[in-house]
């Protein structure tokens, strides 16, 4: 018996994501009393392995081929179901990011095991495995239960916290037997954001939408941003109009957020677009329109002209620092 | 080349969600049904892919599990540019049970690409276009946010945290499409919809399957306790909020 993490490293670093899942396995394998397995995929240096141990994992499991260096959805879920096997896995816990989403559901076929996707806490018991998840993109919960003796469980990301449980770690190399039927799927070319903060991995986003009026306006949430040390996001229409990258938009069909605070400027709060950041510890919403649907989500509002409540805040932020 | 779009039928994005029966079931009462979103979109790709006479696209089929009450929003697919529908007769029950339909579908016809969307609106499960690539034992690219054809050969670029990856595959192959893949959906117009009376809309009898899960109960978020409004004239407030009631900065 055994939990396996699947963690996920860019350029061989982890990142806080990578330890909340592992934090997130540790308390489970703790409920389930048993022990927590993470596997690491590609290549990554012995020191940073060892940080999984810091949240928990008893045992890492590294697995390095040339031929795993960019993700392949047959290739890796054949990876981790090898490993699954071997350390006798009941449960898996993935990362509901765009490598969990892929993965996941190939892994809940392969291994003959219920998946309860974008689970947002631990089970709520073991024996019936009930988890609660999301559902109408975040109108509603759902009470779920998982009827397979073997599970599969992909984490919400930023639903849990990261929790330090130092192990002292088994660390151990795992050499898959994968066919090059396996592998039919090629990466010409990676096109990296560089220096940029990560949208779902901020805690902090400052977001505008149409009633920025202009690409122009941007500089504004830009100084804001920067003086928090904040992510840029933004409604759908201004990433369609071309006014920001497509990346910034949250919402149902953008990206899903949950940082500890979310800076609503110029947007009217429509359902589709609160589905995306509903999930924000705190909201602030500054608009000109007292009745526009973001108060209603919103913790703190502002009823005023972004253009002018905009740079007055970033300085009331800066005095408040110095 | 034959493509397939994998269509799931969801209550309107505005819709007020409400549940009856002790909180097990949605309340259907008043719903309007709509094609899920990204699979409206995957379905836009498919066709302009088909219209491009540089590619060698025969036809787009669009399939769904479901019973006869989501027809409506079948045609609809149909108005929009599909070339015909299958409907798998039975209620979807879960992604696994879906997928597993949707398996033998593509088994008893032949597709060399088969679009699903990330997830559908109302569950969220993201599931049902993996389980069903790893049912077929093919490869699946996920979270596509734009695809092309060159010469038979698919031109994906895929979404990865923090960049994005310009990739090919082997065909045949499940495209788990996201945001991007087409910009607008495309809307039906009247000639649209009077051709899609006369499309062929085949329905097939499911095959036996079980279910690995199954959702129990439902629950609304509890009510967040209403907006403090602060004066624009006293920004600093906000400040002062932030750090010592929310302690979030
Ligand atoms: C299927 C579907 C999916 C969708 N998915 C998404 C999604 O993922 N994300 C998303 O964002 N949208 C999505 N939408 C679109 C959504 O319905 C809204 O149209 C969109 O969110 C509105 O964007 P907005 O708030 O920027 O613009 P608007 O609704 O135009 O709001 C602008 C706001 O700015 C305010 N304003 C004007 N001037 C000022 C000023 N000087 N200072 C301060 N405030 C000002 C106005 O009062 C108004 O409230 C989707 C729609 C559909 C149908
Ligand atoms: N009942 C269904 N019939 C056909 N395709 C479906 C059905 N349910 C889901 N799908 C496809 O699978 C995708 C992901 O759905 P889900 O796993 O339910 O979130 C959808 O975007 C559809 O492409």
């Amino acid at each position: 018996m055994a939990i396996l993490v699947y963690t996920e490293h860019w350029d061989g670093q982890f990142k806080k994501s990578t330890f909340e899942l592992v934090s997130y396995a540790s308390k489970l394998a703790e409920a389930a009393n048993t022990q927590t397995v993470a596997l690491s995929i590609g290549e990554v240096e012995e020191d940073n392995l060892r940080q999984l141990a810091d949240y928990g994992a008893d045992k890492i499991i590294s697995v390095n081929q040339q031929n795993l260096k960019y993700v392949d959805n047959q290739a890796y879920s054949s990876v981790i179901q090898q490993v699954a096997d071997q350390e006798e896995a009941d449960i898996l816990v993935l990362a509901h990011n765009n490598t969990g989403k892929a993965l996941a559901p190939r892994l809940s076929v392969r291994l003959q095991a219920a998946l309860g996707s974008e689970v947002n806490q631990l089970p709520a018991s073991l024996d019936p495995f009930m988890v609660n998840k999301k559902v109408f993109s975040g109108k509603a919960f759902a009470n779920v239960k998982l009827k397979t003796d073997r599970k599969i469980l992909t984490l919400a990301q930023n639903s849990f916290g990261i929790y330090e449980n130092t192990q002292e770690p088994v660390i151990e190399k795992f050499e898959p037997t994968l066919s090059d039927d396996q592998l039919q799927t090629q990466v010409a070319e990676v096109e990296k954001h560089r220096d940029k903060l990560l949208l779902t991995d901020a805690e902090l986003v400052v977001s505008g939408g149409r009633g920025m009026k202009t690409p122009e306006n941007w500089d504004k949430l830009k100084a804001l941003a920067d003086e928090l040390g904040a992510a840029l996001a933004c409604s759908r229409p201004v990433s369609d109009e071309g006014w920001r990258p497509h990346e910034e938009h949250t919402g149902q069909t953008g990206k899903i957020i949950a940082p500890d605070l979310y800076i609503a400027a110029g947007i009217s709060g429509a359902i589709q677009h609160i589905a995306g950041v509903s999930a924000a510890k705190y909201i602030v919403a500054i608009n000109t329109d007292q009745d526009a649907p973001i108060f209603d989500v919103a913790d703190y509002g502002i009823v005023g002209d972004a253009m002018k409540v905009l740079p007055e805040l970033t300085e009331a932020f800066r005095k408040a620092r110095s | 080349m034959k493509i397939l779009v994998c269509i799931s039928n969801v209550p309107d994005t505005t819709t007020k969600v409400r549940f009856v029966d002790d909180n097990t079931r949605l309340d259907t009462n008043g719903i309007q049904w709509v094609i899920n979103p990204w699979d409206e979109l995957a379905l836009t790709r498919a066709l302009q892919l088909k219209e491009d006479k540089n590619n060698a696209v025969e036809s787009v089929t669009v399939v769904h599990v479901g019973g006869k009450g989501s027809e409506p929003t079948i045609r609809k697919a149909l108005a929009i540019g599909a070339d015909d529908a299958i409907r798998v007769n039975a209620e979807p029950q879960d992604a696994w049970f879906v997928a597993s339909q949707l398996a033998e579908v593509v088994q008893q016809n032949e597709f060399d690409i088969i679009f699903a969307g990330i997830e559908s609106s109302d569950y969220n499960g993201a599931a049902v276009g993996g389980m069903l690539s790893e049912l077929l034992g093919v490869p699946s690219i996920s979270a596509v946010s734009s695809m092309d054809l060159e010469n038979d050969q698919v031109k994906i670029i895929r979404d990865i945290d923090g960049g994005k990856e310009q990739m090919t595959s082997q065909l045949p192959l499940v495209v788990i499409a996201q945001k991007g893949i087409a910009i607008e959906p495309r809307i039906a117009n009247m000639r649209g919809i009077m051709m899609a009376r006369k499309k062929p809309l085949n329905v097939v009898e499911p095959v036996e399957k079980d279910t690995l899960v199954e959702f129990v109960d439902y629950e609304l978020p509890q009510a967040k306790p209403p907006c403090k409004m602060i004066d624009p004239e006293n920004v600093q407030e906000l400040v002062d909020l932030l750090q010592n009631e929310a302690k979030v900065i």
